[in-house]
């Protein structure tokens, strides 16, 4: 047993299939906006790359254990700060996300919470002493999770408060919450939805243009149905071998709507057809499989709920983004993990990542 | 290590690897999605992405101009530009609207009321905002490009109706295509198509109309087009020219303002119409744009129907000209001797009433001659009399009265000829044989439509031969009928209407030098007698119908008129000065210069005729 953890424990593999997304996430960004006034994306974007991997070595410095000692801390930093930008944060399409750093920096906090949530449950769910998660303390969990969510809902931001629901899904599961538990939970949520379809009027206008939309695409083709319709076009249209790098009419004319962020599956669906979507999605399914894998080598308890908050939320964006993008679900502003133009979401993908690699490369440690 | 992390259960590996194998369940059924996508519906995908990126711009072909029988140009076409409103994008639509209206000069109604007009249409069709834009709008819409996005120019093609309301009625105009008509039209028409809607635009419509082009263009999101991949250019619509003699209706025009009427003159030995009036009227610039729909609404609802077109459509009593068909039944029926006289005391009772004759002083004996030249009611009331309703009816009939004369124009009016036929199946009783009396003197349920006047004294003074009256000048085949009647007859009607003017009778201040000028005057009563005091001598609206049909010469005439003017009263004073005006115009003409009265071919190189391409539906003058 080795005492100290080293930078030779991260788990090089998983940064492997990690470097292989980006980097064709990368390419992609570049294909997408190297004819338009965007030009030059690519580069902001492997910039954020760096800065992550930066994060990404940081965050695993520090032992996982010393972060979740202080979690009731970072549960009410993240709270406050999600407050803060209620009151000062400044918009940014629609919505009020981002904060000023200075220099120009926008950080979304939304993101940081995603770290912070994983952390928080983590430590929550470790405290659990037994194989059974009771009703009292999934309650309890809801609760903790209810609270961010609820305030980056009011942003508004459906995506990333949707995507702190997982973490506590998929740690309650793994705590052993009974299937009647999880179905009434699961049931709950299924109820709010016609509660919140009925309270939809109380919704940003373009919230609600985006659920009528994904309820009926094809009636209004330049309205938001146009984007999924756009973007169905685009796969579709891709065919098996695809058109090719930079060739994609749909992609290179800008009828794919973000084409270089949320949507760049699609683009990259149109250029490399059903072959490249092939090995993007089996190399997320790689990275999944792989960050299971260090679920089940981690050290302890806590160690195993990191990892999996970390897993649930990737998962989580891999399916709902690449099921926007054919239209199985909404737009709801979910980004592609590692392929989708934006810094603080790579910044939060390698941070995450990082607290991975903490937990890994201390499962040997004492 | 913290308290809090010290535990030592583990976390059964089946609920770990659930994981694993729900997240390989997960990419299976994404790449089922995709496999769906791009493998099974590919070539439609494919199809939609190729249509999404390459927009067809229509190029607006012209219509083809009208010429008259000279090769003066009476319409053409001028490309101009109309300017768009895109509604894609609502929010910016929401914060250009106060710019557009100021920049446009646009009320801020009208534009609401467009946009809610077109509120049901999708959205990315965009609407017309400003149909015929000044230099000024299309300066503005340019210098705006960055900040008015919102604005788009389409070239379009005009109508010009150069001489404005000068035969507006019959050259009609054109609009924006029904969708009864684009149902009918298997496709070819899309909407807010240009389509002849009246007259001649809408007879000749298929000559006019011009095939529009298409340029296909790769367009990138925005519509913004990115460059162009071909054209299929406009084929511009074939002119027509007309028989119209464009200084004559100067003329007819002149002398119809202000009026209330028609007139008609045509050519006595081809049918060709070489004027045609009907006041009032209105100017079909005005539905070459796009006519307001209060203006719209005040043409159709005008009491004085500009819109009729009166020289085929206004279905009066003749009155006195119907004297020609009594006098030609008369002669060619035998029912009466040629010789028949009447004394005409200035007024004569039938069927145990009065009935009066214009001239309450009487005319003393009249033979058939002084009954034409003098107009004298009495004797043919017993000319009517004797020949009955029927024969009447079948001579009128014959000579093309109460049925259309086939004109190339739409919406031809019928008029009516009685008969006892027409009475038993209309009103369901018998004919009156008193009604035979008025019907006599082209009064009672009589009647006819001024072209129709034409066609009969063209043929009565031709031996018979009814022509089709037409507008289009090479027009064939002709429907051209006979109904021979004798030299005799032809002679004497015709050396009666010669005596109207030239012997002293109702039309004899009409007379012109050297000029063989016959005619029939008619005063047709608007409502009886009776009424008339009744309602004390009403407004003008009640004052006779003046008519007055003349021609020359006296026999094969080469020039056929008639002229109506509503409530003028007196034929052969009001009516009368236009035909002579015309027939005037038409001999001095000739005399000029013999030559022209061939015709002139359309000249190949005219600049109305150039085929005008579009170089593109959405460019930038």
């Amino acid at each position: 047993m080795k005492d100290q953890p080293r930078i030779q424990d991260w788990d090089w593999p998983l940064l492997a299939i990690v470097g292989t997304i980006s980097g064709i996430g990368v390419l992609e960004v570049y294909s997408s906006t190297h004819a338009s006034a965007m030009a030059g994306m690519q580069w902001k974007q492997l910039m954020w790359i760096g800065i992550g991997l930066i994060g990404m070595f940081l965050v695993s410095r520090i032992d996982y254990h010393t972060l979740m000692d202080q979690a009731p801390a970072l549960y009410l930093f993240g709270i406050g700060t999600l407050l803060v930008v209620l009151v000062i944060g400044h918009s940014r399409f629609g919505a009020k996300r981002w904060v000023d750093l200075g220099g120009g920096v926008n950080l979304q906090v939304s993101e940081l919470m995603k770290l912070i949530i994983i952390v928080v449950l983590a430590r929550f769910f470790t405290e659990v002493r037994t194989d059974r998660l009771t009703l009292q303390d999934f309650v309890k969990v809801a609760i903790v999770t209810g609270i961010p969510v609820a305030l980056i809902l009011i942003q508004p931001d459906l995506g990333t408060a949707m995507v702190l629901v997982p973490v506590a899904l998929v740690g309650s599961f793994l705590a052993g919450i009974e299937w009647k538990h999880m179905a009434a939970g699961l049931l709950l949520i299924a109820l709010l939805v016609p509660v919140g379809w009925n309270m939809r009027h109380h919704l940003k206008p373009y919230q609600q243009q985006r659920i009528e939309t994904f309820l009926h695409p094809e009636e209004n083709p330049r309205g938001a149905g146009y984007q999924i319709l756009q973007s169905e076009i685009a796969v579709g249209s891709g065919g098996f071998w695809g058109k090719g790098f930079g060739k994609g009419s749909q992609n290179q004319l800008g009828f794919v709507p973000v084409r270089y962020s949320d949507f760049i599956l699609a683009a990259l669906a149109e250029e490399q057809g059903f072959i490249g979507v092939c090995v993007v999605l089996l190399l997320y399914l790689g990275l999944i499989l792989r960050l299971v894998d260090n679920a089940q080598k981690a050290k302890d308890r806590a160690g195993v709920y990191v990892v999996m908050g970390v897993t649930a939320i990737l998962g989580f964006h891999v399916l709902v983004n690449a099921s926007m993008v054919i239209g199985y679900m909404p737009v709801t502003g979910i980004p592609l993990p590692l392929m989708s133009y934006g810094g603080s979401a790579t910044a939060f993908v390698y941070m995450a990542l990082g607290l991975v690699m903490n937990v890994r490369m201390r499962r040997f440690v004492n | 290590m913290a308290p809090w992390s010290v535990n030592d259960q583990k976390i059964p590996q089946a609920r770990l690897a659930l994981f694993s194998y729900v997240s390989v369940i997960f990419i299976v059924l994404l790449l089922v999605g995709f496999w769906k996508l791009q493998v099974t519906q590919s070539d439609h995908f494919a199809d939609l992405a190729e249509r999404n990126r390459i927009r067809y711009i229509p190029i607006i072909a012209p219509r083809g101009a009208m010429l008259d029988r000279e090769g003066r140009v009476l319409v053409d076409s001028y490309p101009s530009f109309s300017i768009l409103l895109l509604r894609d994008d609502p929010k910016m639509l929401e914060k250009s609207l106060a710019q557009i209206e100021e920049g446009l000069e646009i009320s801020s109604e009208d534009l609401q009321q467009q946009l809610d007009a077109a509120g049901s249409e999708p959205k990315f069709q965009p609407i017309v905002i400003k149909p015929a834009a000044s230099q000024a709008d299309i300066a503005f819409v340019e210098s705006h490009r960055a900040d008015l996005p919102v604005l788009e120019l389409m070239m379009v093609q005009r109508r010009r109706y150069q001489h404005g309301e000068m035969l507006a009625n019959t050259i009609g105009y054109v609009g924006e295509v029904s969708p009864q008509q684009m149902d009918q039209s298997d496709g070819r028409y899309r909407p807010g198509d240009i389509v002849g809607k009246a007259g001649l635009e809408k007879e000749y419509n298929d000559q006019l109309e011009g095939t529009d082009g298409m340029r296909r263009v790769v367009v990138n999101s925005v519509g913004k087009a990115v460059r162009t991949l071909d054209d299929v250019e406009a084929i511009p619509g074939k002119p027509i020219q007309l028989t119209i003699d464009y200084d004559l209706q100067s003329i007819a025009e002149n002398d119809m303002t202000d009026k209330t009427g028609a007139v008609v003159a045509m050519d006595g030995r081809t049918g060709e119409i070489l004027a045609m009036v009907s006041r009032p009227t209105f100017d079909p610039n005005d539905f070459a744009v796009r006519i307001a729909p209060k203006e719209w609404q005040e043409l159709n609802t005008d009491h004085s129907t500009p819109l009729l077109n009166r020289a085929i459509q206004a279905q009066l009593a003749p009155g006195s000209v119907f004297k020609i068909v009594m006098a030609t039944a008369m002669l060619e029926s035998k029912a009466l001797p040629e010789n028949f006289t009447v004394f005409c005391p200035g007024h004569a009772d039938f069927y145990g009433r009065t009935f009066h004759c214009w001239d309450k002083k009487g005319h003393g004996t009249v033979d058939l001659h002084r009954g034409i030249v003098q107009s004298c009611d009495i004797f043919f009331y017993n000319v009517g009399q004797r020949l009955g309703i029927d024969r009447i009816h079948e001579y009128a009939t014959a000579l093309g009265l109460g049925s259309r004369t086939g004109v190339d124009l739409p919406s031809e009016a019928e008029g009516l000829i009685p008969s006892e036929e027409w009475v038993q199946r209309v009103f369901h009783h018998k004919w009156y044989a008193g009604e035979t009396i008025s019907v006599a003197i082209g009064q009672g349920a009589v009647t006819v439509t001024p072209i129709q006047l034409v066609r009969m004294v063209a043929a009565v003074a031709s031996g018979g031969t009814l022509l089709q009256p037409h507008l289009l000048k090479n027009l064939t085949p002709l429907k051209v009928s006979h109904f021979p009647l004798s030299d005799d007859t032809v002679e004497q009607v015709t050396d009666g209407m010669y005596g109207v003017i030239n012997e002293g009778g109702t039309g004899a201040a009409l007379r012109l030098q050297n000029i063989d000028f016959s005619g029939k005057s008619g005063s047709a009563q608007v409502i009886s007698n009776e009424l008339k005091e009744r309602v004390g001598g009403g407004g003008k609206q009640y004052q006779d119908n003046a008519w007055f049909v003349g021609y020359a010469p006296r026999r094969n005439p080469e020039i056929v008129v008639a002229v109506l003017v509503q409530g003028g009263e007196h034929g052969a004073s009001v009516a009368g000065p236009i035909v002579r005006d015309i027939v005037k115009a038409y001999y001095d003409k000739k005399n000029s210069s013999p030559q022209q009265q061939a015709g002139t071919a359309i000249p190949d190189d005219s600049s109305v005729l150039r085929p005008f391409v579009a170089s593109a539906g959405v460019q930038h003058p």
